[in-house]
Formats: structure tokens, sequence, C-alpha cells
């Protein structure tokens, strides 16, 4: 092991310094980035656009959901105000966050036309599937790539000449309401990721690795880089103790406070209900997230971090509970809203995506479960619910998760010429349930 | 254990004969394939998985045969041992490997193992199921993965009992019939992940031997025994019955009869019960969304009344619909 | 699942028999269907043992392979059924009705309205089950490629005449059952399932005597006793009762029926060719056609209890009164049907092995957006379909219990009438939701302006927003008026087209670049073992 020479800063610059090198002076007309998460993807975005801009290259910039659109814009506002950049958006209500109107250097408008020669035009991969250039832009940055499809990338890629792709390969895969198994395998297999049919044409394209997590603490690292990542390891960019959490009001001995207490200490805390199979909504689950989120804003939490002097106070807003099912999250706001608490975030995976947040308090995907699905049991649904803290990750669950998947042996069909980059869901979901076993604090509400 | 004679003698029998028309298939395509010393299997090897290598030519193929699975086991460690040492291209068709599955050893016969001339060994798998214009069944595929991951399991084991120890690919051989012909093609398969998941299944599976602890003492399964006892012998084994098993299991039709006798709403299909909670067996549910038992404010009873009370809805609109002529 | 659909399962298994799972019927139903039950031999890719086909439920044709190795044997088996198929494909051919599309002008890449003919009616193929479809695919693809002597007289095993363009077709088919909600191509069995549900779970629904038995289950008997009396029971000779709807065959058929009697017919075919006199080869022609006869019984007896559960199954599809949106589906079915046969006369190449890039996003798109479709015109044809969106959240009904008129701001003012509406039902409504309701075949759309107090309490207000008319004063009936019954959907009642992919030629550099001139696919090559 090289615990003692590595440097996570040194390490991190020298990928971006690769990466920018690659983009802005290299021959390939692509460049693919993978990111773990919370290691600095958007950040990388936004200084590549800025220095393609500052280099007097117009681009244009593919996200894939509004949200992403925004926060990409008001991040390249934040870094440089003076920039004139477009926002193109759809011609419904609601289309963008009117939070860009505020922008001095930022035009809207749902017409690619009006757009024209600024520097930079930020969009998401569904509108600019509609734009039609007669020269095409000469650089692209395409960002969240490996959840972008690839028919969806085969509609904008006659939109510029290069590009650089920049994702998360461990989070949710891009999915089709119908089959197409009639296309796995085949390179450029609609329903496959943009990366995975880019590379397979283009397979001399520079390909980098943003090799540090400055979100996820030492002690979340190395469990969501082996279950998760297990060809690509990654580092957490603090050591172990940079990062603390501690309570100004001790624990008043009960299960949820014993949890905080554990994750505190740890980073990771399972506060484990008796075995019973549950509906979706698990009044108890449910309850007992509720409390322990009540519990860690009640006890006046303060986050110690390399990023300050002084501790943070953990607030509402740097609390977020992910749940699997969009009912389980309502059942979690009703839940708080009784409970009084105000300014959490509670949202399914697929919309904490890209998210970050000092402690997060998840309901395990399989809790209370009588059966196990491959929704359930997909790895991407359980990295991100693993990987969205800076401090501490409380996973709320019936006990029997481990015994479940015994019961549903992993079957999953093998496609012939697709690529394996992760683990099994079954695997992962074991490896990740190993880990939390040694941070558990049964709970009988 | 033999769960085809077993099913027979309980009066469930399994439909899991094989027509002999797919079995004279297949092992006239798996002769073909290893004809000529396995010259075919060697030069897909080679072209797929280890074009750098020397092309195989005259490739040696040790003789394996010795008496009983133990003695045929040490026999093929020392030709894998021998072939690392000697370098070239070697072809071992059946080989015999053991693994250790929860304290016993279970005997392997891959279709065949290839030894590479760095030292390296690759698992060959041949199946009948064809390759159509380069794909097949992901199921078919997804068995021979799995499949192919033990052997890799036993292999690993043999190789770490030599220094230095030779690379175990994990990337295998699958050889299928091309298209409509019984020509040869083949796949290289990666089969990191079902290797990942069989080592942590064999690592769990000391289960096995917690269930054989907890069975009745006396407890046998030999098919001669009368069918009562059978059955009873059977059915202290613990057993989740999903539809799925009847493709998989020769005893699944005992269980499936088991799980109709306890009323069991899984047999109707797994995803069926995530959303009925603990009422597990049919008159439980159908009891609860009539509202003649269960607590409404249990969310499972409430979502049940409430979509009892639409459906009841939904079907009364449609008969008066009927009941209306078409003008 | 839906909750309902599990209900629906639970009271199969208590009254013993199946419950309806739809209220109308969602697919087409030809008045003609050409029904095919094929069957295959076990071990061969796409090998088939034989078929009853045609239009006619009491004098279905039979075609049968003695010797299903025998290449010669096989492209009489598939010549016979080009000549049932193709003229059931001809007869909806000819037969056209004028109708508009909107095309891209090749010169001016402006879209214009271009008038094309489009067949009347289409053919519908019914097989007995998905494996069914599977068959069908294949066949298409072992076909498709052939050559026939006319076509190359060099060819070393020239197809007869009209085999490749069977395949050609058999492939659109095939291809077509693939997209939501179409009707060219069916499975009886995925049909049947859609409309009930029975007491055993998807998986055994696949067996077409079994579901039927639950459907329909015999005088006096249970769903349940009759579907395990057709998935198991066996004569005294160990062969099932209810063979199995194909293509697969029962191991124990293959080997103690069909094996010994394709070795008698091998060794009377055997000894003919070396007859050496002819009176022993006019004794051995006797008994060669005794063999044959034998393996065209064995086929018989296996696929005839199948070809009448099918007729069995359409007969009761047809007790359901049709979806309304079921013709227009299907009309989309015609355009298929129409433009592969103008494909055909065009002379156009057969169907590449495999899909390009843009073919293949095209395809994909194609089908979510169909299946969108299929989701919302269930809903909104079935009382059934709509309580399970109900029930998710997707859809809620109630009554209006108050409408105050309302303006739009700016310098013409629109109607924007509130209606408020009370529910039981818990829709998942966002701020500013759009919600639809069906008005006179059009969706109309109003956007969610709020709860009438506590969200639980189901008091609901909504903004109408379209389809008043083009006034100040909304136009009569475009407005629900106080206890009127609604049902609003979350969901869009049409699709939005997707956007415009670039042209094969067209295809970028990150899909591999354009593809080049098409160089025609090769015929599949030929092993030793095709021959005998």
């Amino acid at each position: 092991m090289t615990t003692v020479d590595f440097d996570p800063g040194a390490a991190a610059t020298r990928a971006t310094d690769a990466i920018l090198a690659d983009t802005l002076h290299g021959t390939e007309r692509g460049v693919v980035v993978d990111s773990p998460p919370g290691a600095g993807k958007s950040t990388l975005v936004v200084r590549a656009a800025l220095e393609l801009a500052g280099a007097g290259r117009p681009l244009m910039v593919v996200a894939q959901t509004n949200a992403q659109v925004d926060d990409l814009v008001l991040r390249l506002a934040e870094k440089d105000p003076d920039l004139p950049v477009g926002r193109l958006h759809s011609s419904d209500t609601d289309a963008y966050d009117k939070a860009l109107d505020a922008l001095p250097g930022v035009r809207t408008s749902a017409r690619a036309g009006d757009l024209g020669g600024l520097p930079v035009v930020l969009s998401t991969a569904a509108k600019w599937a509609h734009v039609k250039v007669d020269e095409p832009w000469r650089h692209a940055i395409v960002d969240e790539a490996y959840q972008m499809r690839s028919d969806s990338l085969l509609a904008v890629a006659g939109l510029f000449e290069r590009a650089l792709f920049v994702g998360d390969p461990g989070q949710l895969d891009p999915f089709s309401t119908v089959g197409g198994d009639q296309w796995a395998g085949l390179s450029y297999d609609p329903s496959a990721s943009a990366v995975t049919t880019l590379l397979a044409h283009n397979p001399g394209l520079p390909q980098h690795r943003l090799p540090v997590s400055w979100r996820l603490p030492a002690s979340a690292a190395p469990l969501v880089s082996a279950a998760f990542y297990p060809y690509t390891p990654f580092r957490s960019g603090t050591g172990h103790g940079e990062r603390r959490l501690a309570f100004a009001v001790p624990s008043d001995g009960s299960g949820p406070d014993r949890v905080i207490d554990e994750a505190a200490e740890s980073g990771w805390g399972l506060l484990e209900l008796p075995a019973r199979h549950t509906p979706r909504t698990d009044p108890e689950a449910v309850r007992a997230v509720a409390a322990v989120v009540r519990r860690l804003l009640d006890r006046g939490g303060a986050a110690f971090s390399e990023r300050a002097e002084t501790p943070a106070p953990l607030t509402a807003d740097r609390v977020a509970v992910g749940t699997a099912h969009r009912d389980q999250a309502a059942a979690v706001r009703a839940a708080l809203a009784e409970l009084g608490v105000v300014g959490v975030t509670v949202d399914t995976a697929n919309r904490l995506q890209g998210r970050e947040y000092d402690v997060t308090v998840v309901l395990h995907p399989l809790s209370g479960r009588p059966d196990a699905t491959a929704f359930h049991l997909e790895t991407g649904r359980l990295c991100v619910l693993a990987s969205r803290h800076r401090h501490a990750c409380i996973v709320v669950c019936r006990a029997g998760v481990s015994c479940l998947l015994d019961e549903y042996p992993s079957t999953e069909p093998v496609q012939l010429g697709t690529l394996v980059k992760f683990p099994d869901g079954w695997e992962a979901n074991h490896a990740v349930l190993a880990h939390l076993a040694e941070h558990r604090v049964p709970y009988q509400p | 254990m033999d769960k085809a004679a077993l099913a027979g003698a309980l009066g469930a029998p399994s439909d899991y004969g094989q027509s002999q028309f797919a079995l004279i298939r297949g092992n006239t395509f798996e002769a073909r394939v290893k004809a000529d010393g396995g010259a075919e299997l060697l030069r897909l090897t080679h072209t797929l998985l280890d074009p750098a290598a020397e092309p195989p030519a005259g490739a040696a193929v040790p003789d394996l045969s010795a008496p009983g699975p133990e003695g045929r086991t040490a026999r093929t460690a020392l030709a894998l041992r021998e072939a690392v040492t000697a370098g070239g291209w070697t072809l071992l068709d059946h080989p015999m490997l053991a693994l250790d599955v929860a304290g016993s050893p279970a005997f392997l016969e891959p279709d065949a193992v290839v030894v590479h001339p760095d030292g390296g060994w690759t698992v060959v798998e041949i199946k009948s199921f064809p390759m159509l214009d380069g794909s097949a069944d992901p199921a078919k595929v997804g068995a021979a993965a799995r499949q192919a991951a033990v052997y890799v399991l036993a292999l690993e084991a043999v190789a770490a009992r030599l220094s230095p120890p030779p690379a175990v690919r994990h990337e295998v051989l699958l050889v299928c019939p091309k298209d409509f012909s019984n020509l040869a093609t083949a796949r290289a398969v990666d089969v990191r992940a079902q290797r990942a998941v069989t080592a942590r299944q064999l690592a769990r599976l000391t289960r096995v031997e917690t269930i054989a602890e907890e069975l009745p003492e006396g407890t046998c399964f030999d098919p001669e025994r009368p069918a009562g006892e059978l059955t009873a012998a059977v059915d202290a084994v613990p057993a989740t019955y999903a539809p799925e098993c009847l493709s998989s299991c020769e005893l699944a039709f005992h269980c499936r009869e088991r799980s109709r006798a306890a009323d069991a709403v899984t047999r109707l299909g797994r995803p069926l019960r995530a959303e009925l909670g603990s009422l597990g067996t049919v008159q439980e549910v159908l009891s609860a969304a009539r509202g003649e038992s269960g607590d409404p404010a249990d969310p499972v009873v409430a979502a049940l009344r409430r979509a009892a009370a639409l459906r009841a809805e939904a079907l009364a609109e449609a008969a008066d619909r009927e009941a209306v002529p078409c003008p | 699942m839906s909750l309902i659909a599990t209900l629906a399962r639970l009271e199969a298994v208590a009254t013993g028999r199946a419950q309806p799972a739809a209220t109308v019927r969602h697919r087409h139903l030809s008045d003609r269907p050409l029904v095919f039950v094929p069957l295959t031999t076990a071990g061969e890719t796409g090998a088939p043992l034989g078929a009853l086909v045609g239009t006619d439920r009491d004098a279905p044709r039979l075609l049968v392979v003695p010797q299903p190795r025998d290449r010669d044997q096989r492209f009489a088996f598939l010549a016979e059924l080009a000549d049932i198929v193709l003229p059931h494909l001809d007869s909806c051919a000819e037969a056209v009705e004028t109708a508009e599309r909107t095309d891209t002008d090749p010169e001016t890449g402006k879209r214009v309205k271009v008038e094309v003919d489009l067949c009347v009616d289409a053919p519908q193929i019914v097989v007995p089950s998905r494996a069914g479809l599977d068959l069908v695919r294949l066949l298409g693809r072992s076909m498709r490629f052939r050559r026939t002597a006319e076509q190359e007289p060099e060819t070393p095993y020239p197809a007869p005449p009209r085999v490749p363009l069977l395949g050609r077709w058999l492939t659109h088919y095939g291809e077509r059952s693939r997209v939501p909600g179409s009707s060219l191509l069916l499975a009886l069995t995925d049909v049947l399932s859609r409309h009930w549900a029975t007491g055993q779970s998807m998986v055994e629904d696949q067996h077409l005597g079994a579901l039927l038995a639950w459907i329909d289950p015999p005088e006096g008997e249970s769903g349940a006793e009759a579907a395990a009396r057709a998935e198991r029971a066996r004569d005294a000779a160990g062969q099932l009762l209810c063979p199995p709807a194909g293509p697969a065959t029962d191991p124990a058929f293959d080997n103690k029926l069909l094996a010994p009697a394709i070795e008698r017919y091998d060794r009377v075919r055997t000894a003919l060719a070396t007859a050496e006199d002819a009176p022993r080869a006019e004794d051995l022609l006797t008994a060669l056609t005794a063999a044959e006869r034998e393996i065209r019984d064995l086929v018989e007896s296996r696929t005839r209890p199948t070809w009448d559960a099918v007729w069995r199954g359409l007969d009761l599809l047809r007790t359901l009164p049709e979806g309304g949106h079921v013709e227009e589906r299907w009309t989309r079915d015609r355009w298929s049907f129409t433009a592969h046969r103008d494909r055909i006369t065009a002379g156009e190449p057969p169907q590449p092995r495999r899909d390009d890039a843009v073919t293949a996003a095209n395809k994909l798109a194609g089908r979510e957006r169909e299946q969108a479709r299929l989701e919302a015109q269930e809903a909104l044809d079935d009382p059934l379909v709509m309580a399970a969106r109900r029930l998710a959240g997707e859809a809620f009904a109630g009554e209006v219990t108050e409408v105050v008129m309302a303006y739009s701001e700016g310098r013409r003012p629109s109607p924007r009438p509130l209606v408020t509406v009370r529910t039981e039902d818990r829709p998942h409504l966002g701020e500013r939701a759009k919600v639809y309701r069906s008005l006179n075949g059009r969706a109309q759309t109003a956007e969610f302006a709020g709860y009438e107090g506590a969200p639980e309490d189901g008091v609901l207000v909504l903004r109408i927003m379209d389809k008043m008319g083009r006034g100040k004063e909304p136009e009569a009936g475009s407005v629900p008026e106080k206890g009127d019954a609604v049902c609003f959907t979350l969901f869009e009642h049409e699709q939005r087209g997707g956007a415009k992919l670039p042209d094969p030629e067209q295809t970028p550099w990150t899909h591999g670049g354009p593809p080049g001139e098409p160089v025609p696919e090769i015929p599949d090559a030929v092993t030793e073992e095709d021959v005998l």
C-alpha cells in the first residue's frame, strides 16, 4: 500500500491537467473521463468550459436533465460572471430555473438561433436533439455521459466535431421502457450508455479517471470503491480523522441516538428493525427514518472538515433522505412534516444522483421486502444511496436482508459482446450489508 | 442427490427428460469441436483470447484417465502442472476438478481447459445452443457463465498450490454452433462478476450444513423408500417455492403442491408479494380486501381495500355499459 | 403488478375460474386470421418438424418433415408453407384506399403532404405462444437470404422460388410483433393473459392448455384441476394428454414415439435407395409411404389439440367488445403492412442481419412511443385499466362540485375556468402539474391549481387550459359542469414525435460513421450435416 506516499491533491491535479491537455491540445475527437462519486466532475466540466471559451473556442454543453443544465449555468456564472452564456431551453412552462434570469451574463431562449455566437451554450440532450446547424460546433462537453443513452448521443453527435465526455460509471444505467434485447451486444445498442457505444467505435480515445473522491470520507471511499468500482478503484481525498461529527446534546440511549453516535464515530450506521415482511411504505421504518433525522437536527450537530477552521452546524439543508421508490419518499416527507422537520431533502436514488450532503439517511431498498427484483438489486441504485455523504451515512433496514439475498441467488442473464464493468447487484448488496453489519444498532420501535 | 428420481418417487415427476435428438446433436457437436486433437478449439482460443501467443500447432493432449474422481482430480492437477512447466499449448479434455462446498468436496468436470504458452489457464464451455448472427439466448449464456465461474474457482484452488501460481483467466471461451449450422463459433465471456458471486455463495454455504443439522434424525432421501416417508423427509427441508423454480429444479412440482396446500400467494409469482406485506396466504389477502379482517390503519390493508373498491367500481361500470344496447 | 391485478389472480384462485383483467378487447382480431401451429426438432436451430396452418378451423393444412435433417424435405416444407401463407398475404395487398402521409420532399427538404395507397385490410397471423413468435422470426431469418435458382443459377442448394420472399414477410411480421399494441402477429397466450387473470403465475400462463383451463374450465371442474390435467396428465404410455403448444415437443414424445418412427422411415429409405429390383422397390415404396404416414399422424396428433385450442381462445376473445382505440392502432398495422408490400414491390433487398445504428435507434424510439400510446389508450378504453392507474396515483376520477369562470391575463383574455373536483383518489400532483381528460376523443388540458383544504380531503382545483374554442366564452360542453363525473389523467393521451435522427448515411463518428455502400448479405454457409 502507498498510503503514506499518496497525496490526493497532487494525484487529482495530475489527472485534471492531463484531461485538459487532451481536451485543448489533443488530436483525438473525443476524451472520456470516469468520475467516481464526488471526484469533482462538475468542477472539471466548468473548468474545461472556461478554458475552451477563454481560448476563443466556442462550445456546446450537453447535460441530461434541466436541473443539471441549470446547475452548470449557475456554476459557470459564479466562476466567471462576465462570460456570456446561453441557456437553450424547451418551450414548456418552467423550462429552466428562474434564478438564471437574475444573472447578467446568461441569455435564455427556446431557439438556438437566438444564442448564436455565444461562447458557451448549454442545454439538455433532449433539446439539443431538435437543433439543426449548418456548421457544427468545434467543441462539446457531454456531462453525465454514462446516464445518457446511445440513441440520445446519436441524435446530437452531428452537432459537434469533438467532445469531452464526463460521467460516473457507477450510477444508475440508462433504461428503456421497452425491451431492446435484439440489439444487445451491438456496438451501437441504442439502449446502452453513450460511453459504451463511443468507446466501442473509438477504442483509441484517451480515457482518464479522476482518482480522488473529495466528497466521500476516508470511512466510505474504500467500501464504495471495492463494492461498486472493483476494477477502477479510487481514494478519499481526506484521511481518517479529518472529518468529524460532534453533537452538543448527548445520546438519550434510544436506537436513533445510538445509531447517530455510531455513524458519527465510524461514518456508517445501520439501524436494524426486527425482521418482518412489510409494504414498501413500511410505517415503522418510515417513522424510524424520520426519528433519526429529527434527532440529527435536535442534537446540535457540528461537522468538522478540511474545508474550514471552524465546524459547520449540521442544518437541515446538509441532511438528505434517500429511498428507492417515490411513494417511500412521499411517506418519509409526511412523517418528517409530522415531526416538524422542514428543509431536509427527501428523494429517490434517481433524483439524488450528483447531489451531496453531510449526512444521509437511507431506507434500504430491500428492507422488509419479501422478494428481491432486478430493480432493487441494481448496483447503481445502492451506489447512489451509499455515496451522497461527506461525513456519515445511516441506513435503516429490517433484519433478514442477507437471508433474502440468499433466497435469490444471482441468475442475471448475460448478453454476448457487452462489457462487464461492475459487480453483480447481488454481490454488491452483500458486500455493503457485510460492512454495515459491523455498525449495527438493533432497534425495536 | 438425484432430484429427478426423487421427484418421480414422490409422485410428482418433472418433465425433465431430454430429447434424444438434442442429446445426439449436442454430443456430435462437442466431438466435432474436439476432433483432431482439439485443433479447432485451440484455434478459437488463440484467436479470441491470446492472439499474441504463438499459433497452436501440435498441442499436447494428455491422457487424464485415472480410477475414481479423486484419482482423476489428482491426475488433472498433475497434467496442469506439467503443462505449465512444458510451455506451449495444452488441451485438457474433460479434466476433473474438486471444489470445497460447505466442507465436502464436489467433483466438477468442465468440457475442457486450455493451458496457454504463458502458463495461463482458460476454461472452455461447449454448448449446443446457437450463436445466431453473433448473439445467443442471454439466459443460457448467463447459466454457462455461472457454470464456468465455478470451474474458474476450482482451477484457482489448483493454481494456488503451484509456485508461482499460474494465472487462471477470467475470460472463458464459450463455444456454440454458428447460426443454423454445426460449425463452431466462439466468444470470450468475462466471468469476473459470476466468479465473485459464486465465491460469496460458497462462503455462505455453511447454511447447507445448518440445514442438515436441523433435519430430524434419520431423515433419508433414498427414492426407494415409501412415498409417505419420503414426502415427510422432503417436507422437513425448508424451501421457498416460486414459479421460476419450474424451469430449474426437478422437485418444483412437488414444492408447488406444498405451496398450494399452504395457500401461499408466492406460487402466483414473487412480484405479487411485494405489496402484500406480511399477508402470506390467499385467504388472508382476500379477507383483508373484503374488510373481513385486518387493521384498516395498516397501509397494506388500506391499499387492498382501495384496490378492491376500484376494481368493483370498474367492473360495475363495464357491466352497465354492456347492458345498454349499442346505438 | 398492480394490486388490482393481484386481487384478480387471488380471486381466480378462490373461485376456481379466471377473472377479468380487461373489460374490452385491446387487440384487433381479424375476421379471417391465419393460424400457424408449428413444431420443431429438438437440438436443431429452427428445424421444422411439421405444422398445422390455415384460415379454416375445420380444415387445417398439415405439413410434415419426415426427416428434419434432410435439406430437401425442409425446403419442401417451406415451399408448401409459402404456398399457403403468401396467397393469404397477397389477398390484402391489392385492395387499397387513398390516404395522406407527411413526407420529406427530397428536393426542398420540406415536410409535405402526399397521397399514397393504404391497404384497406392487413392479414393477421396467430401463433399459440411466445415461443411461436420466436420461431416465426427464426424461420424468417433462415429463409430470407436463401438464393433461388432463378436469382443465382450457380447456387449449390437453390431454395424453392418463393421461400426467400416468405422469409422476408415472416421477418417483417416477427419485427412488427415487438411493437407494443400491434396485432399483425399475435401470440395467443399473450393476448389471453392480457384479458384474463388466472389463479396461476405468469410463467404457467405461457402454457396454452393450462391458461384455457382457467379461463373456460370444463363443466364441473375447477380451473386449478383442469390446468393441472392440461399440464401434467399422461396416458398409460407416458404421453401427455394435452401436448405442449410447441414449437418444442415433449421429450417423452421424441424418445418413445417420434425417434422410432423416424428410424423406421430412414431404414426403409436407405433400403429403397439401394433396392436392386423393381418388385422390391415397389414394396419398399409402399413401406416408405406407410412410414411417412406414421410420422404425419404423429405430428398431427401433437398439433391438432393446439390448433383447436387456438380457435377456442379466439372465440373467447371475440366475446369481449373491441376497445375504442383498437381500430386506430390496427390502422398503424395496416400502414406497416403496406410499407413492407411497397418495399418488396420496389425490389429492395431483404432486411439485413443486424440493424444499422440509425435504424435500431429509430425502432427503439418508435416502440417506446407506441408503449406510451398503448398504456394511455388502454386506460381510456377500459375502466378496469384506468382503475389501476387511479390506484397508482396516475389518474383520478370524481365529481365536479364547483365551476368558477376566470380569464387569462393579457391583451386578449381567454377563458381559464376553475373547476373544483372532489375525489376519493390520491393522485401524485405536483405544483402546476398538467392533467388531461378526454373530450370528444381529444385531450383537454388542465393545470392543477391547488387543494381546497388539506390534501387528504380530496378536494382539488383545476384550471382548464384549452379546447374551449376561440371566443371569449367557452364553447358549449367544453367545460365540465357542477355535478359532472370527470376523470383526469396525469399522463398525456397523445404521444409527441421524437427528435429526427440523422439518415444512416450521416451516421456520426461516435457510432461508427457512415456505413458505406450496402453489400448484399451472403447466404448462410452450407454444412455437411444438413445433408444426410
